[in-house]
């Protein structure tokens, strides 16, 4: 319980961190250890699976890409820098205040009685439920994969010296 | 009042959305609304992990966040390389330019 705590302390400071952060590299940096802290995490909820797939895609492969991203755009120049940094604490000072109004509303919300009931698939394992019981949105997720080796292809390619 | 795994967990899966959502709301920056993007998959990421944990069904959990997790890849793939293109035609990365697409 304390491991937690520890936790979740850790993954909402750094959330904060990500979306306050001045610079965007900061913010990307943010976002990676955002998701290590949720590997941990699902670790500890009994899915290493998707625990192994968090940690190697989303606090690698998508850290890179936003690097590369932010390395490829222009930085700010000084004075988008100070109006930047004049407009933080007010654009930041009613987050707090909605973190809390939406635990308020939801302090009362129960669980159903029969939550714990739906126990239907808990003795098959992950690659049974990949392979077996999925097989029409596996044919979607393939799609999507490959339309987004198409999007990259089609988006980064160079035209032609003589194409205006 | 004792807090389980359950209130812990849904009270972080709140925060991250909300700074989620917020981060999207108060920027204009297109990079920084992506990580705004981010951070509401990897809050809607936990809820479902969280739901096969109470439930017991960890294994259907495990295999739709692994679903989840390779879609948000190409998501952030595509829109880094559309973010890229606007910027490269309007030399700027505010998402005011986005009004000006044309055809």
């Amino acid at each position: 319980m304390t491991l937690n705590i520890i936790l979740f302390v850790a993954l909402i400071l750094a959330a904060l961190w990500t979306v306050i952060s001045k610079t965007l590299l900061k913010a990307a940096f943010g976002l990676a250890v955002t998701s290590v802290l949720l590997t941990i995490i699902m670790f500890g909820l009994s899915s290493p699976l998707a625990a192994m797939f968090e940690l190697s895609v989303c606090a690698g492969l998508i850290t890179a890409v936003f690097i590369s991203a932010i390395s490829l755009a222009k930085p700010l120049t000084s004075e988008q820098k100070i109006a930047l940094a004049k407009s933080k604490f007010k654009k930041y000072f009613f987050l707090p205040i909605i973190i809390v109004v939406i635990i308020f509303l939801l302090r009362n919300f129960k669980l159903p009685a029969d939550f714990h009931s739906a126990n239907v698939l808990s003795q098959t394992t992950v690659n049974n439920i990949f392979w077996t019981e999925r097989k029409m949105d596996l044919l979607g997720q393939l799609v999507i994969l490959l339309a987004g080796v198409f999007g990259i292809v089609v988006l980064f390619k160079k035209g032609r010296k003589n194409d205006i | 009042m004792i807090f389980s795994t359950l209130h812990i967990f849904g009270i972080a899966v709140i925060i991250l959305a909300v700074c989620g959502l917020y981060c999207i709301l108060v920027t204009r920056n297109m990079i920084r609304v992506l990580v705004g993007v981010e951070l509401l998959i990897k809050a809607v990421t936990l809820l479902i992990i969280l739901a096969g944990y109470v439930t017991g069904n960890i294994s259907l959990a495990q295999s739709i966040a692994i679903t989840i997790i390779i879609i948000e890849v190409v998501v952030v793939v595509i829109v880094a390389g559309v973010i890229l293109g606007i910027f490269k035609a309007n030399d700027s990365l505010d998402v005011i330019n986005i009004r000006n697409l044309k055809g």
